[in-house]
């Protein structure tokens, strides 16, 4: 016979909720949420009663106004009849434009970097750490000034390459001409141009650039599937089939040929009026913003890679070494590999602070999402809640992809256990 | 820049219905001071001196309205902003009265929410090229790259005259006057745009003014004024009557050098007696003393003593009166009648 010490279902009084510990936790919680919850609500309605009392109810109409400024850099088509909602895209494109190319030099540096940290020369180690401790214990946004004044005061403005005999000159056979202004450099031409597609009348999208990935990816995976035959003829009959000059040819002719096709040349920037035209001109604000952004949040990197590298436990390098792999085969092949799991997770938030940072765009007038939409537009409009409540619903959302695209990768990287 | 906007904002949801019903008059009183948005630094504007003093023409606008409602010319706390900040600070209660060289528009007389109270400079937007550029015109200024203050009108102007004229540019945007400076003099832009007498301020603080020219194109009107918050009328007024207090007593001759014999009793002038509470009223019904008007012109005499101290022909700005004349002399200004 047994006896039941639990209380019976049926005497559930309210005071249990605060007296019996299997309810407790469950109410302050609830408790709390809703505490938190009407916060924040309270907030919302206060600000939305006291914007209404200025005769400022909130709306996103103005997005559809005229904007009325011009911006320099853009990626797409814009003027100053386009709207306000056409010049928060272009911002947030080149917003896009600098956190990729920061991303990707970011990277490149802080793994050489922390590779080099760990040398056994003395010297480049040192130099490494010296670079290390320099960028990231100052702000970010001093780099950035001082890049740009770097560039204002250093470089030649273009007037100085006019004459018979110019203070400066164009470098690289006269293709590249550096000045104060920025960079200009060759650009890409096809004289027998495929032409544009547009995109719901709002972008467009060149058909040669399509084109020509299109080649690209096609040869790579030629490539790749003349490896494969390779490897099975290997595993069949132990003889490897010399294929390397068929797979670079599968890669290259087409690419070549497409760009025979196309009349393809180089446009070269030539000095015209006030300044240089032709050719690509990346703006020194983009040059500062983007050197700043990458070197300071290299240091940051490099120490990670660094830490993820010291992880990897001595015995595997050993090992390495013992079969006979050399040191730098030893670093990709076995050490890397290892350190990448450690590396992954805080790399991501350094390319999420990258991104973030990218907003200080406006110390060196670069036109980012913060100089337009939350610059300019909020200026012109005074909706100050609307454009930041956007702006920043649109770094949240750039944010959580990155995260995103970056723990997918991590998980592929994973070890996987047995 | 982000956070500030917010945080702006917020304050705005929070302060500005508590201050809009309070009425800034009492507040102002209540507190002792006077907090007066200016610019960061423009001189003959609004600028700090050696001693960490501001002064200019619109420093003295702020001192005068504190001298007309608190007595005290000193009793100002300035509040320097940018384009950008401006408007949020004046929304949120940051500031009593912007009096930044601000452009007088619909948009935010309308929808921002704000009372221009006059006009205290006529101004047009202008270009200032190097001597050595050999440019007579705007015109001439075809692919030619522009430094300009973002968040002010002179951006959309720009747009608006290079649209017009068919002509291309580059705009190279810049937060503060002193960082255009710096660009512009490096040769990153070829030329600089925001009103002539911003021009002419900037000019003057170069080492060599000689070797920079003011084009003769004005492509704006710029109607600069100060502003208060739009449904406190009864600060609107103060603030009003105090410039035209200052433009009137230029027109009737009353100058800091005379004030104290004209104001010690009534004189033959009624309206000069009425301005300066020797007789009437004026002040009371302001809510203020009957020597409102006194004060504020004591404080840095009347508008043409102001001009010709902060900005005019002998100061190295050197901007003549043009249409900043009494309307008796060819000019715009023109005060309603004291009575």
């Amino acid at each position: 016979m047994t006896t039941s010490t639990d209380p019976s279902e049926g005497t559930f009084k309210l005071s249990m909720l605060i007296y019996d510990t299997r309810y407790r936790s469950i109410t302050i919680q609830i408790v709390a949420l809703i505490g938190f919850l009407s916060f924040f609500g309270w907030l919302a309605a206060n600000t939305i009663s006291n914007l209404s009392d200025l005769g400022k109810e909130p709306s996103f109409r103005f997005l559809g106004e005229q904007a009325g400024y011009d911006v320099n850099q853009r990626l797409i088509d814009y003027s100053s009849q386009s709207t306000h909602l056409r010049a928060a895209f272009v911002g947030l494109l080149n917003t896009l434009l600098v956190a990729v190319l920061g991303c990707v030099t970011a990277t490149v540096i802080g793994v050489f970097v922390g590779v080099m940290r760990l040398s056994k020369n003395w010297m480049i180690a040192k130099l490494m750490a010296v670079y290390v401790e320099t960028f990231r214990n100052v702000p970010v946004l001093m780099w950035i000034v001082l890049f740009m004044a770097a560039l204002i005061e250093s470089l030649p403005a273009p007037n100085k390459f006019r004459g018979a005999d110019p203070e400066a000159t164009m470098k690289v056979f006269d293709s590249v001409a550096i000045t104060n202004r920025g960079v200009y450099i060759p650009e890409p031409l096809f004289s027998r141009s495929l032409g544009d597609i547009s995109v719901g009348s709002a972008f467009d999208i060149s058909l040669d650039l399509i084109a020509i990935l299109a080649v690209l990816f096609a040869g790579l995976w030629g490539a790749r599937k003349l490896r494969q035959r390779a490897d099975a003829i290997q595993e069949s009959t132990g003889v490897r089939p010399v294929t390397w000059w068929a797979r670079l040819a599968v890669v290259f002719v087409p690419i070549i040929l497409l760009l025979v096709a196309l009349g393809f040349h180089l446009g070269y920037p030539a000095l015209k009026g006030f300044n240089f035209q032709g050719g690509t001109y990346m703006r020194n604000s983009l040059i500062a913003l983007w050197l700043a952004l990458s070197l300071y949040t290299a240091a940051f990197i490099a120490e990670i890679v660094r830490a993820g590298i010291l992880a990897v436990s001595q015995g595997q390098s050993e090992a390495a070494a013992a079969l006979g792999l050399r040191g730098n085969r030893i670093m990709s092949l076995v050490i890397l590999p290892q350190a990448m799991r450690v590396i992954i997770p805080p790399l991501i938030s350094q390319y999420l602070n990258l991104t973030k940072n990218s907003s200080l765009a406006i110390a060196v007038g670069y036109m980012d999402l913060t100089g337009t939409l939350m610059g300019i537009t909020l200026n012109q409009t005074g909706r100050e809640l609307e454009t930041v409540l956007l702006g920043m619903l649109i770094y949240l959302a750039i944010s959580l992809s990155i995260s995103a695209v970056m723990n997918w990768y991590n998980n592929r990287m994973k070890l996987v256990e047995r | 820049m982000k956070k500030s906007v917010f945080f702006g904002a917020l304050t705005v949801a929070g302060v500005a219905a508590g201050a809009a019903a309070a009425g800034t008059l009492d507040d102002v009183k209540a507190r002792g001071t006077l907090n007066c948005g200016v610019t960061t630094g423009l001189v003959g504007f609004a600028a700090p001196d050696a001693n960490g003093e501001w002064e200019g023409f619109d420093v003295a606008f702020c001192r005068a309205v504190a001298a007309a409602v608190l007595g005290d010319p000193k009793a100002v706390e300035f509040v320097p902003t940018t384009g950008k900040t401006r408007f949020t600070a004046l929304a949120s209660g940051e500031v009593d009265l912007l009096a930044r060289n601000t452009t007088w528009t619909f948009s935010r007389d309308v929808d921002l929410k704000f009372d221009f109270i006059g006009v205290n400079y006529y101004d047009g937007q202008g270009f200032m090229i190097p001597k050595s550029l050999g440019v007579s015109s705007a015109k001439e200024l075809d692919g030619a790259t522009v430094c300009i203050q973002t968040g002010t009108t002179t951006e959309l102007n720009l747009a608006d005259f290079f649209r017009k004229n068919n002509i291309s540019y580059e705009p190279v945007p810049i937060e503060t006057n002193a960082e255009g400076q710096a660009q512009y003099l490096a040769g990153a832009c070829d030329a600089y745009t925001t009103d002539a007498s911003g021009l002419a301020a900037t000019r003057a603080s170069f080492e060599n003014p000689a070797d920079h020219v003011v084009l003769p194109e004005i492509v704006s009107k710029e109607p600069l004024g100060p502003l208060v918050r739009h449904g406190d009328n009864e600060w609107g007024d103060v603030v009003r009557w105090t410039l035209n207090a200052l433009i009137a007593a230029e027109e009737m001759g009353v100058t800091s050098a005379n004030i104290g014999d004209l104001s010690a009793s009534a004189g033959d002038n009624p309206e000069v007696n009425r301005l300066l509470g020797t007789e009437g009223s004026l002040g009371e019904m302001l809510g203020l003393s009957a020597d409102w008007a006194k004060s504020a012109i004591m404080a840095g005499g009347n508008y043409g003593e102001v001009f010709e101290k902060n900005i005019g022909e002998n100061t190295p700005i050197g901007l003549s009166r043009g249409l900043n004349a009494q309307w008796t002399d060819g000019g715009l200004l023109y005060s309603p009648p004291f009575r």
